[in-house]
């Protein structure tokens, strides 16, 4: 398959991005609004082609632990979800992060908490940026704000994943899963055939046997090997931040939105500047790890930074941490699947520069 | 030029694909397109809307409280939307099932009775895209050509037989449309 300009959902942009990457494994349970992702790669049938398993599971819990069997293997391997069943998938995902092992965890956010509603949400920053599973990890999570990125960021997300062997997240929202946008694909990658140092592909007589385990009843052991991890977070903090600035140069007041809210931050800082209001927009591309230096560095000089969010306020919180209250932080929200307009979050920008 | 369009009637009316054919289209003529669908429960029997936006520049928010232009299929979509037309704007609407018709002055009105005229001719199941016609009659962004290569795109082979009788309906709607 040669590079291609298709039409297409993000959650489709996503399972065929899959395929091209050279993914050996997708193993998902279906749940609105992401379905169309296992409904794709089903219909796709890589296997016929590159080779790439495509299994739906019994459950969330079943498909999370088929991916920790593959990552164990070395396979480049994947799942996805929404909310609800993000939640069940914890316990598998810790034990990912805990083993040092690379994946590809999709959530398409929908309302919560509890089943919620079907419509979009960005009311799981905490749990995909703070643990969400138990004990000391991070995962590196990608905040995808187009179709276009919902491709770029499965062989981004992949490459990351096994650079750190960690988990990766790519945290989009049913806006951006259910919407059609134009999309670049890139040509078909082979899938590899490399056989990785640490992986459990059985013991040849030439090494020592390859361990895959998260538990250590050694306390000194789990105490180094939770410094190791918090040393890679480090290093993730120092390499792989990402974010884009929108006419941030002038402003005196910025937005710090991700995803589809980033995406109504820009007509609603398109509609400010044409009132006059020097308005700004930072978008975190990685929301862990986050930008923090750079919001600090733009704290210096604006008189405020307002996080727009589909939450009752979350990642409004990393704004706060980053500027260290150098300069106001404000939030504003819609929750429950709503979704805010251009000219609610601009008039919410108005009042909070009224203070 | 941005064209920011919202098109909304009943669940079946085929909404949803009008909008996918235009957005099709669009990206064939080289322009920046999104489509965003209301999804979920509301489909079922109820409304449905599509917001499409047609540009020449990289599209910021896909989900609209303003609109350039409304297609509106049904009069609860009609009341829903009516005011969201921008001032100067343009609203096309199907005079099908209205009790209340449009009120505004300050936006073009334009009327096409699509779903009587797909009636008499046994087309309904095209009925969409006399719409199409009309819009591209009184809007004219979308090429037929590239219209015709979006319906090759978006509908499965097995209905590629019904191409022509899209085509003739676009052609009709384009005839039919009328300022009020």
């Amino acid at each position: 398959m040669e590079k291609e300009l298709r039409l297409m959902k993000g959650n489709e942009a996503i399972a065929e991005a899959a395929i091209r990457a050279g993914a050996d494994g997708y193993f998902g349970y279906p749940i609105t609004p992401q379905s169309e992702i296992l409904e794709y790669l089903m219909e796709a049938n890589p296997q016929t082609t590159t080779g790439m398993v495509v299994l739906q599971a019994e459950s969330e819990v079943a498909a999370i632990n088929m991916v920790y069997g593959g990552a164990a293997c070395g396979k480049k391997v994947m799942t996805s979800s929404s909310s609800p069943g993000i939640s069940l998938k914890q316990e598998g995902i810790t034990y990912i992060a805990g083993a040092e092992l690379p994946c590809l965890i999709v959530n398409v956010v929908r309302g919560g908490p509890g089943l919620g509603t079907i419509q979009p949400a960005q009311s799981d920053y905490f749990q995909a940026t703070k643990g969400g599973g138990h004990g000391d990890y991070h995962l590196l999570v990608l905040a995808p704000a187009s179709v276009q990125e919902m491709a770029d960021f499965v062989e981004l997300g992949f490459d990351l994943a096994f650079k750190y062997r960690n988990p990766v997240m790519i945290l989009s929202d049913g806006a951006i899963g259910q919407m059609m946008e134009k999309v670049w694909l890139k040509p078909q990658k082979k899938r590899s055939e490399e056989i990785l140092p640490w992986a459990t592909t059985g013991k040849p007589a030439s090494r020592p046997r390859n361990i895959i385990t998260s538990l250590d009843l050694d306390s000194e052991r789990q105490e180094k090997f939770n410094l190791k991890l918090i040393a890679k977070y480090r290093e993730m903090e120092e390499n792989e931040v990402r974010f884009e600035e929108f006419m941030t140069d002038d402003a005196e007041y910025i937005f710090v939105a991700y995803g589809t809210s980033a995406r109504i931050c820009q007509k609603a800082l398109q509609l400010a500047r044409a009132e006059g209001i020097r308005a700004g927009l930072l978008r975190p591309i990685t929301l862990f790890p986050y930008p923090k230096k750079r919001l600090n560095e733009l704290a210096d000089r604006v008189k405020g930074m307002l996080a727009v969010e589909m939450s009752a306020g979350q990642m409004v919180e990393d704004v706060m941490l980053s500027v260290n209250g150098k300069t106001r932080v404000s939030h504003y929200g819609r929750m429950g699947g709503m979704i805010p307009t251009p000219e609610e979050v601009l008039e919410n920008m108005k009042l909070f520069i009224k203070g | 030029m941005t064209e920011e369009i919202i098109i909304a009637g009943f669940g079946g009316q085929g909404v949803l694909s009008m909008g996918k054919i235009m957005a099709y289209s669009g990206m064939m003529q080289e322009m920046e397109v999104s489509w965003m669908p209301s999804y979920g429960p509301e489909m079922r029997g109820g409304t449905a809307n599509v917001n499409v936006i047609l540009s020449d520049e990289r599209i910021s928010s896909p989900i609209l409280r303003s609109f350039d232009t409304a297609i509106i299929l049904n009069q609860q979509s009609l009341d829903k939307f009516e005011h969201a037309i921008k001032p100067g704007g343009m609203l096309i609407y199907d005079g099908n099932g209205i009790t209340r018709h449009p009120e505004r002055k300050d936006i073009t009105v334009y009327r096409i009775d699509a779903a009587e005229e797909a009636s008499k001719l046994k087309m309904q199941k095209v009925f969409n895209m006399f719409v199409l016609g009309g819009f591209m009659k009184v809007k004219p962004i979308l090429k037929t050509e590239y219209v015709i290569r979006g319906l090759k795109k978006s509908l499965p082979e097995r209905y590629h037989s019904l191409i022509p009788m899209n085509e003739d309906a676009i052609k009709r709607g384009m005839e039919m449309i009328r300022k009020v």
